[in-house]
């Protein structure tokens, strides 16, 4: 019962759900939605680099683009964590924003 | 997971109701359109388009022989009834567009006509509002609507992660046993029609994606115009229309051409012909389909000739991305559904609109359970089964009262199909008074009650003020007419168990009693 009590204690305020729930809804919709685009954007960008017409890559990565921002979502609000959802969508918006940037004529300075 | 799937349920739930329910009446446009204009005749074979090409063809080199572009369409699939042309007159000076002519031929005189129909909203304004949510600016509407799409998805492919016993729970009925039947209905509801959900959420997402995704797009395309450029690519889709030639020529006959689209579709597919630039050198002539295949609402689904040669234009060249997206949006429209399939849309439609239905009521009824019988609701949750009576009983009584008032406004009203609308809206706002000011667990029987009365007794209305009625559309064996008179009697039936149920609930005191919002 004492043990109970004192674990009961010791966890975390109830605020603490609150912003873990904004924090991944922020995570979810923004971040989702900026990873997304960049993930449509990379393809296409990538076939123009070598010569390829890029209107089909860019027409199939929009009609997929959905379903990855749905599971985006899904997996955001599925991690352990906030921070780690976090984590995620940064690891994976470096590599596809560092494609664009090194693929986009006039990005680079 | 659960959690992601019941929120994004519930704040986008009203929303997707609306759309489902007045989207799936679109399935129906055409049939609800003859129903709302009793003076046109009844649905009959129409002439030959070999034979209706030549008088549109003669009417239109003597009236339009200036226009830049002539639209003939013709008569034919889902009870269009007459020929009609459409022409630009030529701009005047100093305006970029000239005044739009419609005429009504007749078949055999040739002459133009009017037909003495009354004015209405029609069939096609329900489909409208199920993207453009009428009273709204058309890019707040769609954009709001694209987020609620994207809730749903969300909510689809949440609820199939949270469902492990997918299977299992389909075959699961709990029939009377309050939360318990709510929730094995939605899960019945949504698993039966799965694919259609699913189907209908991401193509309706996919018309939009140029504004809904724009980012790579813009990118890709700085210049602007993405999605003209991309889609005319992908689908061969047309930029921008013929210039004028200065030299003329005269325009071979179309009907002949009609033999080339019978061998590529079969006979009588015919929906459209379009000539572009008639009696010019430049002429081209585009004959269109009922939309019959996976791209036929596409250019490169039509038949393009040269109007001067009559020689056979080859059209672009499609991509399989191109070919695929047309193919969803062709889905989305079910367009080249005809009898049982048309059905079907609509049976899903309606099987969607319950599941969101179902899940709203599912929300409420899951948090209720856990108050013990001494309380009662909490705010929040009034408010949410305030929002569920106005919605899931006061839409379709606004959708009835649409239809009341085009068979009761005076014909001679002023923007009378704008008042059809508004009626609508009036009657659906009132009921969401209605459900705010009365105890919510009588406002449930007493809406469900005047929604039986307002679609069951629409046949009857339209007995009394049309000869349009069933007896007279199911002795000629229009049976598309008499379809929408025996699905409105069906629907006031549906309302009218329900109110029996609800009510038998009530008395056997299964359920708890629900005050007032304003008491809550």
């Amino acid at each position: 019962m004492i043990i109970a009590a004192i674990f009961a204690g010791l966890r975390r305020p109830a605020s603490w759900h609150r912003w873990s729930v904004a924090s991944r809804t922020v995570a979810a919709v923004a971040g989702g939605y900026a990873v997304t685009s960049l993930a449509t954007l990379a393809p296409p960008l990538a076939l123009g680099a070598v010569g390829v017409s890029i209107a089909p890559a860019l027409v199939g990565g929009m009609m997929a683009s959905f379903f990855l921002y749905a599971a985006i979502i899904m997996a955001v609000f599925h991690a352990r964590s906030a921070a780690r959802a976090w984590a995620w969508l940064i690891g994976a918006a470096i590599p596809l924003g560092l494609c664009v940037w090194l693929l986009l004529p006039g990005a680079r300075p | 997971m659960a959690w992601l799937h019941t929120w994004a349920g519930l704040l986008a739930g009203w929303v997707l109701f609306f759309v489902f329910l007045t989207g799936t009446f679109g399935y129906l446009n055409s049939e609800i359109d003859r129903w709302m204009r009793p003076e046109l005749p009844l649905a009959s074979p129409p002439p030959p388009a070999s034979s209706l090409l030549p008088v549109a063809e003669r009417y239109l080199a003597r009236a339009a022989a200036e226009a830049g572009e002539w639209y003939i369409q013709l008569p034919g699939q889902r009870g269009v009834p007459d020929l009609t042309v459409n022409w630009e007159e030529p701009p005047r000076n100093g305006e970029d567009n000239g005044a739009y002519r419609s005429k009504t031929l007749d078949a055999l005189t040739g002459e133009p006509f009017e037909r003495k129909v009354r004015e209405t909203a029609g069939g096609g304004s329900l489909y409208y509002m199920h993207y453009t949510l009428h009273y709204l600016p058309y890019d707040w509407a769609t954009r709001i609507v694209g987020i609620s799409a994207m809730f749903m998805l969300v909510a689809i492919l949440s609820g199939i992660v949270t469902h492990k016993k997918i299977f299992k729970d389909f075959f699961t009925f709990r029939p009377g046993k309050g939360q318990r039947s709510w929730l094995d209905g939605h899960n019945l509801l949504s698993i039966t029609a799965l694919p259609f959900h699913l189907m209908i959420t991401w193509t309706g997402l996919v018309f939009y994606m140029f504004s809904y995704m724009p980012v790579a797009a813009d990118v890709l395309y700085p210049q602007g115009n993405a999605e003209d450029s991309v889609y005319a690519v992908v689908r061969g889709d047309d930029v921008g229309s013929v210039a004028k030639s200065g030299r003329l020529a005269p325009l071979i006959p179309i009907a002949p051409l009609l033999a080339e689209a019978d061998r590529e579709w079969g006979a009588g597919k015919v929906r459209q012909v379009v000539v572009e630039q008639p009696g010019r050198a430049n002429a081209r002539i585009t004959i269109s389909p009922y939309a019959i295949s996976d791209h036929s609402g596409t250019t490169a689904g039509m038949l393009r000739f040269d109007g001067v040669t009559g020689e056979r234009l080859p059209n672009a060249r499609v991509t399989a991305p191109g070919r695929f997206n047309s193919l969803l949006l062709t889905l989305h429209e079910g367009l080249f559904a005809n009898g049982m399939l048309r059905l079907l849309f609509v049976t899903a439609g309606l099987a969607g609109t319950a599941m969101i239905g179902t899940g709203l009521v599912l929300w409420s009824a899951k948090r209720k359970a856990k108050l013990s019988q001494a309380h009662s609701s909490p705010f929040g949750v009034a408010a949410v089964d305030v929002l569920n009576i106005g919605t899931i009983v006061g839409l379709p009584i606004g959708i009835a009262a649409y239809f009341w008032a085009n068979r009761l406004i005076p014909v001679s009203i002023d923007r009378r199909g704008e008042w059809e609308i508004h009626a609508m809206f009036i009657a659906w706002a009132t009921m969401f008074l209605y459900a705010i000011w009365r105890r919510q667990d009588r406002a449930w029987i007493e809406l469900a009650r005047l929604a039986a009365a307002a679609w069951g007794l629409l046949p009857l209305v339209n007995a009394f003020t049309t000869d349009r009625h069933l007896g007279v559309t199911g002795r000629a064996g229009d049976w598309a007419l008499a379809g929408i008179d025996l699905a409105m009697l069906t629907a006031g039936l549906f309302f009218a168990f329900m109110a029996k149920r609800l009510e038998r609930k009530l008395a056997a005191g299964m359920q708890k009693p629900q005050p007032r919002l304003v008491d809550a």
